[in-house]
């Protein structure tokens, strides 16, 4: 059982302060500060004023930077689809593995993960740039082909054209998703585990295919699992910064990249800290939805 | 019970090897469509970062066609005096970073699962922010708080103008430790507890000599993790380092920024071993905790 | 293959329901995980209409075996065939057989009625049908009315009613039950027992079911098929496994017994003698063995058939009477006794220090105060009584 603090008084304060007022001091107060700026006003070079105006979050709100939020929100979100799709069977397999295969497997999905991002971001640059790999294989294909063409006496394709597989959106998707997938298997990976697997026999029994039985039995009872596996891709998705920057082209800028702009270039804090709070009022509204549902299945289930 | 020569089997008849036995219904990584995916996914996330680590051994400057073997870059890429002291930074700054994160943490855990305190789930709420606040936020307020509110003395020796980089790190690895410590203590068996108390040890003893070692899988893993946060981190790093404090994934972001060469990929390569090699060594130590467990 | 006895034994429980078909045959049937073999060879034919229990300790293999029929696992050799069809193409979703899981696999997420419903659905039967089979079916297992609930409202008895009616509504040739009344407790168990038998007398399928409880085999099944060690060691009735068991395991396992090694010293037509080194008195039986004279054999005496007399010292050795004179009575020293109500355990010690059970029924109330601690008694036993094991 908990104890209460007052029984050991010295005791709680000895262990409790200090990560609480590190936590204050250095997390919360440096929020506090943005916040605070997200009601101010730039008065000078680096001045600024607390007036309290919410001009910040009215500019925040003009359709250029709704754009870019819901554009935001859109890739985050397609991230997220493409993990599941990818992640789901990734994780049926894994967690219906024999056990030594099943280490296995889980370190390699995990390896990536505990990789350096920027690392991962470079190595993914080198594959998919006009000089990378993925054109490399493309143009030997095309090549072939064309050979084989001419061979057969058919007009040959031509030049090859490197395809532009960097800097647009769906590099920025590709890269999410790169390095989101392991978030996405292992969450996936533990409630499908974790499941009673007699319910899928069972359900195979009563004659469902493997794919009726996917849906109507390890769907709805690994939907907690599913559902925080789309939460812990869809937040970081929606707040990354180095992949839009790194992959992406000028219109594939999302939200963490404008913010950027203000604090390091545009040199407008005030502005910067609006958009910021904005991008974490999402994030929060995301978790409080998942809570919800997350509250509705257990309220079924208990 | 029964004899052992009743019922000893018959010896396996001369192996005519059944044709590969059919999969169960429910082995799904036995079964093609399911293979093919895994593999296709593997293939996906290690290929970029096999061709990285390949082509960190090509002659070729241009990273494109593999020439020949060479181990230049490696050279070159230590000789490079801020590539080199960059790495040297990410190290120390994950060094301090883990040994902060992991105490902290370890009284965060021990807090949330001992004790009952009006106001508990708020500090519950407020540990779990740092691991959902988008890192830009975060590193924004970083960026505010070092610049207006306790700037960090300019012109320090090494390796004290880190420390604002340190305290951002510990800020946000600190409660990934709590979380990952609070689910081994969920574990313990509170009888032990009272059992070392039983037999006479004081409230402290009984900390150190029953909790601690239950603790003990759950603090190398926490250490583990605040390593490679720290080491891992770009964006925070990003908005609090200042030109003498880059590390080194700054350093490679700045580095592509202008060119790609194969001292990048040198570099991390390093960098890719050190984390491998840190992670089999913390799965090895969990794995050795766990079959000690059980023995 | 020992007792020739077998013969005389009553004519097993009368089971008109039951055809002389094989529904179910195994045939060479191996399966190995890696280098373990769970079922080794293993040939058994069950008829159409039986309810059939595989009997065996942990790990005998037995489930595995019902696996292989449900499907979800595959033979490493030989073929399995229900009604004379190899099943090895037909995934366990084309099978004619349902299961009743250990863990009963109720889905959670669905009403007591959906679950019923839900193997009905897969196989395209029309709405209006299948809510009237389902009722059918919630009727035959005593949860009418019950349809609506979830099943983390209902008590682990009902929740495995729902499982028997999920399965049986399919109407399949074969009913599987997987350790069926393991998770239930003792009182459950008496009154879910007699149930189960009357269920399928009821619905005349052929049930197989899979157990470890030897009491539970015997009470329900019309034959049982004892496994060890993924070997079938005797498929019998369970009063011919009980009284004419064909190993020392299935003895052993099979009910309380006191096994003791002997040299067979004499083996006629009509009767036969074993001399155990740890009996006073030679072993006399009024039927043959088919043994080598000088074999090693193991005699198998079930403590409710021994029977126990006072003995006074210096009075002359008591005689069973269809014995000669000095065989099958043997002197001892009561050391034990558990007083269970209906009837009392003793623990006897016998001359060379070997200690023997016996159980007495308590047929007076005055019974159990017959005995008592440290009392010389006469052991004795009928000459038809012991079974003779030639493994």
């Amino acid at each position: 059982m908990e104890q209460t603090w007052k029984q050991a008084k010295t005791a709680f304060a000895a262990i409790s302060l200090p990560p609480i007022l590190w936590l204050i001091l250095f997390f919360l107060a440096p929020l506090a500060v943005i916040w605070a700026y997200s009601f101010g006003e730039n008065t000078g070079p680096i001045t600024i004023d607390f007036t309290g105006t919410f001009a910040n979050y009215a500019r925040a709100l003009e359709p250029l930077y709704l754009d870019i939020f819901w554009k935001s929100i859109v890739i985050a979100g397609a991230t997220t689809i493409l993990c599941l799709i990818i992640g789901f069977p990734v994780a049926l397999a894994i967690a219906f593995a024999s056990p030594k295969m099943k280490a296995w497997l889980l370190l390699l999905i995990m390896l990536p993960f505990w990789t350096n991002l920027l690392i991962r971001t470079f190595a993914l640059i080198a594959v998919l740039r006009e000089q990378g790999y993925v054109n490399f294989t493309l143009e030997w294909l095309w090549n072939n082909t064309s050979g084989i063409m001419s061979l057969m006496g058919m007009q040959p394709l031509g030049e090859f054209e490197p395809m532009t597989l960097l800097y647009n959106n769906t590099a920025v998707i590709v890269g999410l998703v790169y390095v989101h997938l392991p978030f996405m298997v292992l969450p996936l990976y533990s409630a499908l585990d974790r499941m009673d697997r007699s319910l899928m026999e069972a359900s195979l029994d009563l004659g469902a295919g493997h794919l009726r039985t996917i849906w109507s039995v390890v769907v709805p009872l690994a939907g907690p699992g599913i559902a925080s596996g789309i939460l812990i891709t869809f937040i970081p998705a929606l707040g990354s910064y180095l992949t839009p920057d790194l992959l992406g082209g000028t219109d594939s800028q999302m939200i963490a990249n404008v913010i950027e702009r203000q604090f390091k270039r545009a040199n407008d804090w005030p502005f910067g800290a609006a958009l910021s709070f904005l991008l974490m009022y999402l994030t929060v509204i995301a978790i409080f939805v998942q809570s919800m549902l997350q509250r509705s299945s257990d309220r079924r289930a208990a | 019970m029964a004899d052992e020569a009743l019922t000893t089997i018959p010896a396996p008849k001369p192996a005519k090897r059944a044709p590969k036995e059919k999969p169960g219904p429910l082995e799904y990584m036995r079964q093609w469509p399911l293979q093919a995916i895994v593999a296709g996914t593997l293939l996906f996330l290690y290929l970029p970062l096999i061709t990285l680590m390949v082509f960190s051994f090509n002659t070729s400057r241009r990273n494109i066609v593999w020439q020949g073997f060479t181990t230049d870059w490696y050279v070159k890429a230590f000789n490079n005096e801020s590539l080199l002291q960059a790495f040297i930074n990410s190290l120390t700054i994950a060094f301090f970073c883990t040994i902060f994160s992991v105490v902290l943490g370890a009284l965060a855990a021990v807090m949330l699962w001992r004790f009952r305190f009006p106001g508990k789930t708020v500090v519950e709420g407020g540990m779990a922010l740092p691991i959902v606040v988008p890192e830009i936020c975060m590193g924004v307020a970083m960026l505010v708080f070092f610049a207006r509110v306790m700037p960090w003395p300019q012109g320090l020796a090494w390796p004290f103008n880190l420390g604002a980089i340190i305290i951002a790190h510990i800020s946000f690895a600190f409660p990934f430790v709590a979380t990952v410590v609070r689910a081994r203590l969920a574990s313990f068996n509170r009888e032990l507890e009272e059992a070392a108390k039983d037999l006479g040890a004081s409230e402290w003893r009984t900390f150190w000599d029953v909790l601690v070692p239950h603790m003990q899988p759950g603090l190398i893993a926490g250490a583990l993790l605040a390593f490679t946060l720290s080491l891992d981190d770009f964006v925070i790093t990003f908005f609090t380092a200042g030109p003498d404090t880059i590390t080194f994934p700054v350093k490679v972001y700045s580095m592509l920024r202008f060119s790609v060469t194969p001292e990048v990929n040198a570099a991390s390569t390093v960098l890719i071993v050190v984390t491998v090699i840190l992670t089999a060594v913390g799965l090895q130590m969990q794995n050795k905790d766990a079959t000690e467990k059980k023995a | 293959m020992n007792d020739v006895a077998h013969s005389n034994a009553p004519a097993p429980k009368p089971t008109p329901h039951v055809k002389d078909n094989a529904i179910i045959r195994f045939e060479g049937v191996t399966k190995r995980f890696g280098k373990m073999v769970a079922v080794d060879n293993v040939n058994l034919e069950i008829r159409e209409g039986e309810f059939f229990a595989l009997l065996g300790p942990s790990g005998c293999g037995k489930t595995t075996l019902l696996r292989m029929l449900a499907g979800f696992e595959t033979p490493s050799e030989g073929r399995v065939l229900i009604d004379g069809k190899d099943v090895a193409p037909l995934p366990p979703n084309k099978r004619p057989v349902n299961m009743v899981f250990q863990s009963y696999a109720v889905f959670p997420h669905m009403k007591v009625s959906d679950n019923v419903a839900y193997g009905l659905k897969m196989d395209g039967v029309p709405g209006d049908e299948v809510k009237t089979r389902v009722e059918e079916a919630l009727e035959l297992v005593k949860l009418g009315g019950l349809g609506g609930r979830m099943p983390d409202q209902l008590s682990g008895g009902q929740r495995q009613r729902v499982a028997l009616a999920r399965a049986l509504v399919k109407r399949p040739r074969v009913l599987l039950l997987d350790e069926p009344l393991s998770a239930l407790d003792a009182k459950l168990r008496d009154q879910m027992r007699s149930e189960l038998t009357s269920l399928q007398e009821k619905v005349g399928i052929t049930f197989i079911m899979v157990t470890h409880d030897q009491d539970e085999a015997l009470a329900i099944a019309t034959r049982c098929a004892v496994m060890n060690r993924g070997v079938l060691t005797q498929v019998a009735t369970p009063a011919d496994l009980y009284e004419f068991p064909n190993s020392r395991f299935v003895a052993d396992f099979v009910g309380s017994v006191n096994m003791f090694e002997g040299v067979l010293e004499r083996d006629e037509q009509n009767e036969a003698q074993v001399r155990c080194a740890e009996l006073a008195a030679p072993v006399y039986l009024d039927h043959g063995v088919t043994g080598a004279r000088g074999s090693t054999v193991w005699v198998a005496l079930r403590p409710e058939k021994i029977e126990m007399h006072k003995r006074v010292n210096g009075a002359q050795p008591m005689k069973m009477e269809d014995a000669p004179q000095g065989m099958n009575v043997v002197p001892g020293v009561i050391r034990d006794i558990v007083y269970l109500g209906s009837e009392t355990n003793y623990e006897v010690e016998l001359d060379g220090g070997r200690r023997v059970k016996t159980f007495r029924s308590n047929l007076t109330r005055y019974d159990q105060e017959d005995f008592t601690w440290d009392e010389p008694v006469w052991l004795a036993w009928h000459a038809c009584s012991p079974a003779v094991l030639l493994s």
